[in-house]
């Protein structure tokens, strides 16, 4: 894939949440291959911002196109795009009523039309790369916070998506969890997957992100390298930011 | 070194002292319920076994204080199959074993995620034994009129609930719906039919449907019956999976949306699953009600269990068995309910509804 290529692209997005402006002519172009840190106070719109790549929420003015199709209210180009783009939640919503191995085989087997015998294997394999294969029959249920949210990077990864989307994955972890999976989305970085990552892990940002976007108010206030952003923001509002969630 | 948990006071008499004497008011009440058990359970005993009479083939071998169960002996034919001409009654009898044919398969985890074997107990089970039980194509016809006892309980019984389960789903799902006309037309008809008593949906199948049909198309009385109740149990059904739909976390819908899954695929292997098993007891609830709710077709002229039982009851050969007969009715009814009420729990616990709630709670 050419590297100037745009995995993802915002044009002048706008949303509302009844009379709340939560995006406001956002801009934003993501190269295939970049990873993205989005950080901001919250109700910023960060999580609002990624949920638009996959249509868990509807922009209503602009453009948001992804892998080269534009999103609409065509389902089937929406599936489409689903297929392509991975998600990670804060709360992992793993399937608890299926265990590890059929969670990670429900959507290749039904939307890639995968056999079993093959989606299992591939399943097996990401859940190696997540380290936790031993727990492939076990159910959600019975697992450790960091041990669900590993499995569920695994599901996403099972899709073999282009794109993948975190939204405040360590969030909901206890501290002795949060390195697990900041270790796990490590590697995925170095494996060369497009990231977009809304996280308070600056550690993580300053380590793997090509690219710090700081939003305040619907609006991406900066988009700078990691270096120059924690060294240098531009903006009294970013500084004020950094010296809350950096200051202890 | 370890410390072990208190040991625990054990014993009938230490049990008895902390759950029936432990103060005046609950030995007051432990009193009560034994004198209460003393004025009952000897007597009914005696009315129904000691005292009463089981052996015999006519009314002449009934007398004595209790029980005459000859009444229920003779009677029996009738009370399970109504007046379904003798020399056919196997096909009944062939049409309930095929049932669990059909139905015994789905134990199996791998065929419960077979579209062919639900298929074939939904689709293909009904019309091969409603070729059965009514004939046609070789077989000779038995009209539906003589259909009748604990046979045609469990037809309208277990076709309300075979309707029942996938009607409300559909319902409940639609009244979930984002496209506003399937979700107006599913509301205005759980709502409608909820609204609208029992009897009246039996009357209105029995005598207003035939008049919506075209001239010429005479559905059999029964299929009437049958299509109103299932309508009304779907309805009734339809709220008890909303509720469950309701409990599945919404995280959990935009998981499955996310993996790119089709709607359809999204209820039945994310939110359904999940939904369905948070209502268990609301479902076998409303499984309960419509069995014993069957007995209301006798007010369309169609004899349930309930109906042959009344009509032997005031048979003047057989005057002075009333007790007897409903008794047994009751018995029956019991056994049907309980048992449902005993596999639910069954298939709750083999769910594990609790997972990951505390132990200390169940």
């Amino acid at each position: 894939m050419n590297e100037n290529q745009a995995a993802v692209r915002f044009e002048r997005v706008n949303k509302w949440f009844g009379q709340l402006h939560v995006l406001r002519d956002v801009n934003l172009f993501v190269r295939a291959g970049e990873r993205i840190v989005i950080c901001g106070p919250s109700g910023s719109g960060k999580s609002t911002l990624i949920r638009c790549v996959n249509r868990l929420e509807k922009h209503q003015q602009g453009r948001v196109v992804v892998n080269g199709v534009e999103l609409t209210d065509d389902r089937k180009r929406i599936e489409r795009i689903r297929r392509e783009v991975g998600m990670v939640f804060q709360h992992f919503e793993l399937f608890p009523h299926l265990t590890v191995l059929e969670n990670c085989t429900l959507a290749p087997i039904h939307v890639r039309g995968m056999a079993r015998a093959e989606a299992e294997a591939l399943a097996m394999e990401y859940l190696s790369r997540v380290r936790i294969p031993d727990k492939a029959n076990s159910y959600p249920g019975q697992l450790s916070g960091g041990q669900q949210q590993r499995v569920a990077i695994a599901r996403a990864l099972c899709m073999q998506p282009k794109i993948m989307l975190f939204d405040e994955p360590t969030s909901a972890l206890d501290p002795e969890m949060i390195k697990e999976v900041l270790d796990v989305m490590v590697e995925l970085a170095a494996s060369g997957m497009t990231m977009l990552c809304v996280t308070h892990e600056m550690g993580f940002a300053r380590e793997v992100a090509d690219r710090v976007v700081f939003m305040d108010q619907g609006t991406i206030v900066e988009a700078a390298e990691p270096e120059l952003f924690f060294k240098a923001p531009q903006t009294e509002r970013a500084k004020q930011f950094l010296s809350q969630i950096l200051g202890h | 070194m370890e410390r072990m948990p208190p040991p625990n006071r054990i014993g009938p008499l230490a049990w008895a002292r902390a759950n029936l004497l432990s103060g005046p008011f609950n030995i007051l009440l432990t009193l009560l319920g034994l004198w209460l058990l003393w004025a009952i359970v000897p007597p009914v005993l005696e009315w129904a076994l000691l005292k009463a009479q089981f052996l015999g083939d006519s009314r002449d071998d009934c007398g004595g204080e209790g029980a005459c169960w000859v009444f229920v002996r003779v009677h029996l034919p009738q009370f399970l199959y109504g007046f379904y001409p003798e020399a056919e009654r196997w096909r009944v009898n062939l049409g309930v074993a095929l049932l669990a044919v059909f139905a015994v398969p789905l134990a199996w985890r791998r065929l419960r995620e077979n579209v062919w074997a639900w298929a074939a107990l939904f689709l293909a089970y009904p019309l091969l034994a409603w070729w059965l039980f009514h004939g046609g194509l070789g077989l000779p016809e038995v009209d539906t009129s003589r259909w009748g006892g604990l046979f045609l309980t469990l037809v309208v019984a277990g076709s309300s609930m075979a309707a029942a389960l996938p009607l409300g789903i559909l319902l409940a799902l639609g009244r979930r719906s984002e496209l506003p006309v399937v979700k107006a037309v599913s509301t205005v008809f759980i709502e409608f039919w909820r609204g609208v008593p029992h009897i009246t949906v039996l009357f209105m199948a029995s005598v207003m449907l035939p008049l919506f049909l075209p001239s010429g198309v005479d559905l059999d009385k029964l299929l009437r019956a049958l299509i109103g109740v299932a309508i009304f149990a779907g309805a009734y059904m339809a709220e008890v999976i909303r509720g469950g739909l309701q409990g599945v976390p919404a995280g959990q819908l935009e998981a499955a949306k996310a993996l790119g899954l089709s709607y359809w695929r999204q209820m039945r292997l994310v939110v359904l699953p999940q939904a369905l098993r948070l209502v268990i007891p609301g479902i076998v609830n409303v499984f309960i009600a419509l069995f014993k709710d069957t007995s209301l077709v006798l007010i369309i002229g169609l004899f349930d269990l309930l109906g042959v039982v009344q009509a032997a009851v005031t048979n003047p050969q057989w005057l002075g068995y009333a007790i007897e007969g409903y008794v047994f009715a009751a018995l029956v009814f019991w056994l049907f309910c309980y048992g449902m009420s005993v596999l639910s729990r069954r298939l709750e616990r083999r769910l594990n509804v609790g997972r990951g709630a505390p132990q200390e709670l169940a």
